[in-house]
């Protein structure tokens, strides 16, 4: 039974990552429009032909 | 693109969706409205950016508006003054553009790369209506950035008054949620570790319990101190000041839970509270979030500086020079041009002027001015370019002075607000039980002395009263919002609810500037209309197009011999009749005949038929709205224009004695103190700068204007014109939201009550506080919520 200590540290660990992730993403400013972002990525990428060298295209 | 949207090109502007008027704006067999929108869409085409026009149907603005002159953005310390930062090669520039409205505008100006290559990366944030932009200070300079956002109708807003919200704000929300974070980790974990004791442990998991009870208290500590620490100095500034507030028990709730927590799992006494302590605090730091929430993109502190512009055209040796406003002097030459504001107490040299006031005094009709005449700061120049010179320095003008009262230097008196009042006597009580208590076990059975003491003050700890006012107001505020009624902040929901007199201005607040219409006094036939409207439709002068707008018909016949003579009238022969438009000295006729000064008189083959008047719209349901606050409240008028509407509205108010007309804007400021000296809680509608002072001055200062990115005066909450006569709804609304608190207080004192009768009797056990808690506390948000919503719906305004 003494696993239970290591994997409630483990949890712990696992979760103070995330609270650490967290304070990262407000801190650089994540959370101060919480809209933009939202309506950014439902943009198009450049018309097909209009400027095809900025596609995806280098990745295939 | 789909079929369908042919049809919208065939009448509105491919850019702007306005009517079009004229066909003549053509171009890649789309149609507009004026020459503005077809440059605006050419540009965007020649660069790749047609985009703009697929994400939303119509994402333009009219483009039906003067010429902005920029010069001034050459000047290098105003230049200085705006940039966010700058070195050698790049320059970070945030402005404010009240005209992103939709996906199209994020759109196009986070490619602005695309249309002037010295630009590195621009950012909106849609909200706040703010792009940032980074470019190459090499390649561009900040007018030509300026100039290229203008030229595709994004035209931001500079003012000396930073309208660039400032990052403070942003700081103080991240605390809070950091804050919140912590709360919301350490709860959850300290829950999960209290499971095994709330179902009980067996004697094989003992080994655990203590192990558990380690971890609980550690999560704790950093709650307490970094999440919680803004109770303990709030309470502890309060206090200081002499006053109970919520705060007190929550801290002293806080406190005694962390120590008694601390104590039983040092002396394996028990299991602790530290699972209500955390979630405590996690649940009112999110009230204080809702409390915090505010409209970004709506500033409620605006003064005379973000009206004024912020550079003037100064005439030096005949070379026009621009300078920052600040640095303009007692005998400086300027230059307002067509549409500019006089930006300081200047003496007219040169021009003809007519300037409109309406913003400034209130009055409804522009003024004329002749040569050597005063002009006050403030006014709107109409037509042409004037020559004037500075009197004073800005900060001293007549209207400018205003700002030097102590209304506007000392804070407003906060009210008291109902949570601080029951929260005092709730104080008083909540110590008196848990000494009570206390005494009463000394005697019987000291050993539960101490333990009932510190149940009362964890168990009665206010979470739930603490939450009921947040997330009534905030749930008011949301609603509010949807109707087009802004709030600076939630208290003054509750100063709404409890006001008695409302004042209101005339100009802009209970007209409409829009819908200004010309009546015309005199006998006049459908005929002769035409041939003043073929007449009118030949000058640029803006009372001309008011009359061709006003007149509304098609060109028929053009004019021969027109003859314009600025500033006094115009002539010329339509269809052979003789017609002359202006003045009465224009017109030659005795100056008795004019008993207005911006008549605008009609003679044709030299009859004289009568005169045109602009004539003020009351808004929409002004009559209804007056009605309905005059059974109830009582209603003054104050306005700085000419008593020549009294008799129009004199019925709505109980004796003429409270319509004042021609009123400064210090004696509207006097008026209302004096209302308040009296006893009387005022709330005040105002629009203009001249109603500042008695915006600032009144218990609640309410501006009313026609497009919220527009100036509004500093006060406490912003409603848009279209509403106006949604007000007795709104006062109803505030009313039933102080009914809601209330309720909500009884139903969270009852949860308390529940606790209490375990508490005094010493056999609180953290289960029932685990449970009691988060129960309350859910029962109030879901309760406040739902009855603001359904009287919301009981007063329409959802």
């Amino acid at each position: 039974m003494n696993m239970i200590f290591v994997l409630i540290g483990c949890s712990i660990l696992l979760a103070l990552i995330f609270l650490v992730a967290f304070f990262w993403a407000v801190r650089s400013g994540q959370h101060d429009d919480t809209y933009t972002p939202s309506v950014r990525i439902l943009f198009d990428d450049e018309l097909p032909g209009t400027e095809a060298e900025k596609s995806d295209e280098g990745y295939f | 693109m789909p079929a369908e949207k042919t049809f919208i090109i065939a009448d509105h502007c491919f850019h702007c969706g306005e009517d079009i008027t004229t066909g003549i704006y053509k171009s890649d067999d789309m149609k507009f409205c004026c020459l503005g929108c077809k440059t605006v869409y050419e540009i965007l085409s020649k660069h790749n950016l047609s985009n703009y026009y697929i994400y939303n149907d119509i994402p333009g603005q009219t483009q039906q508006k003067q010429k902005l002159n920029l010069d001034y953005l050459d000047v290098k310390e105003i230049a200085e003054k705006l940039v966010d930062y700058q070195d050698e090669n790049t320059s970070i520039i945030t402005l404010f553009i009240p005209a992103i409205h939709c996906s199209s505008c994020i759109w196009l100006l986070e490619h602005l790369y695309q249309l002037q290559p010295a630009v590195l990366k621009s950012r909106i944030d849609f909200l706040k209506k703010q792009v940032t932009i980074t470019f190459k200070n090499q390649e561009a300079t900040l007018k030509e950035i300026i100039e290229m956002l203008v030229s595709i109708g994004y035209e931001p807003l500079i003012s000396q008054q930073d309208v660039v919200k400032e990052k403070q704000g942003d700081k103080a929300e991240r605390k809070l949620i950091t804050k919140i974070a912590v709360a919301g980790f350490c709860f959850g974990n300290v829950m999960l570790l209290s499971f095994p004791d709330y179902f009980g442990l067996g004697n094989f998991e003992r080994e655990f319990k203590d192990f558990f009870g380690w971890l609980n208290l550690a999560f704790s500590v950093p709650v307490v101190l970094y999440s919680g620490a803004g109770y303990f100095s709030s309470a502890w500034n309060n206090l200081k000041a002499k006053r109970l507030n919520l705060d007190f028990p929550l801290a002293l709730g806080i406190a005694v839970m962390f120590i008694r927590t601390a104590y039983e799992i040092l002396l394996h006494t028990g299991a602790g509270f530290a699972d209500t302590l955390c979630g405590l605090i996690f649940f009112l730091l999110i009230g204080k979030w809702m409390q915090q929430r505010t409209f970004q993109h709506i500033s409620f502190e605006r003064d005379y500086r973000s009206y004024f512009p912020v550079a003037v055209t100064t005439l030096k040796n005949g070379a026009e020079i621009s300078v920052p406003l600040s640095d303009l002097a007692t005998g400086n030459r300027i230059l307002v041009r067509s549409m500019e504001i006089i930006p300081a107490d200047a003496i007219l040299l040169k021009g003809e002027a007519l300037i409109d006031f309406s913003f400034v005094t209130g009055e409804s009709q522009p003024l004329k001015k002749v040569l050597g005449e005063v002009i006050y700061a403030g006014g709107r120049q109409l037509s042409g370019v004037l020559e004037l010179e500075v009197l004073k320095p800005v900060s001293q003008s007549y209207l400018t002075q205003l700002w030097n009262n102590e209304a506007f230097v000392k804070p407003k008196n906060a009210i008291r607000t109902f949570s601080d009042t029951a929260s005092k006597y709730f104080s008083i009580m909540l110590l008196s039980i848990a000494i009570g208590a206390a005494m009463f076990w000394m005697f019987s059975d000291p050993d539960k002395a101490l333990a009932s003491f510190t149940a009362v003050l964890i168990i009665a700890c206010p979470c739930a009263l603490a939450l009921s006012s947040p997330f009534t107001l905030a749930a008011v505020i949301s609603i509010f919002d949807k109707n087009g009624f802004y709030l600076k902040n939630n208290t003054v929901i509750e100063q709404m609810a409890r006001t008695d007199t409302f004042v209101f201005d005339k100009t802009g607040t209970i007209t409409s500037p829009d819908a200004a219409g010309m009546t015309f006094k005199g006998q006049i036939s459908e005929e002769q209309e035409q041939l003043v409207s073929d007449l009118a439709r030949n000058s640029s002068h803006p009372l001309s197009r008011e009359l061709t707008k006003y007149l509304n018909r098609p060109a028929v016949w053009s004019a021969d011999n027109y003859a314009e003579k600025i500033g006094r009238g115009i002539s010329g022969k339509i269809n052979g009749n003789d017609v002359k438009l202006g003045g009465s000295a224009f017109l030659g006729l005795p100056l008795s005949n004019s008993p207005e000064k911006t008549a605008t008189h009609v003679m044709i083959n030299d009859q004289y038929l009568g005169y045109f008047i602009i004539r003020q719209r009351w808004r929409k349901g002004l009559n209804e709205v007056l009605q309905k606050l005059g059974k109830r409240y009582s209603l003054h008028l104050l306005s700085g224009d000419r008593p020549h509407d009294k008799y129009d509205l004199i019925t709505h108010f109980e004796s003429g004695d409270q319509m004042l007309f021609e009123q400064s804007p210090q004696q509207k400021l006097d008026y209302l103190l004096k209302l308040q000296n009296s006893g009387k809680k005022t709330i005040m509608f105002g629009d203009g700068l001249n109603d500042s002072g008695a915006l600032k001055q009144s218990d609640l200062g309410i501006a009313v204007t026609d497009n919220i990115n527009n100036f509004t005066p500093g006060c406490d909450a912003v409603l848009d014109g279209g509403s106006f006569e949604k007000i007795p709804q709104f006062i109803q609304q505030s009313k039933d939201a102080v009914k809601v608190i209330h309720m909500s207080f009884a139903i969270s004192l009852s949860y308390n009550l529940i606790g209490l009768f375990f508490a005094v009797q010493g056999i609180l056990s953290p289960l029932i506080a685990a449970v009691l808690m988060p129960l309350s506390t859910i029962t109030i948000i879901v309760f406040t919520t739902t009855a603001v919503r359904a009287f919301a719906h009981k007063n329409r305004l959802l």
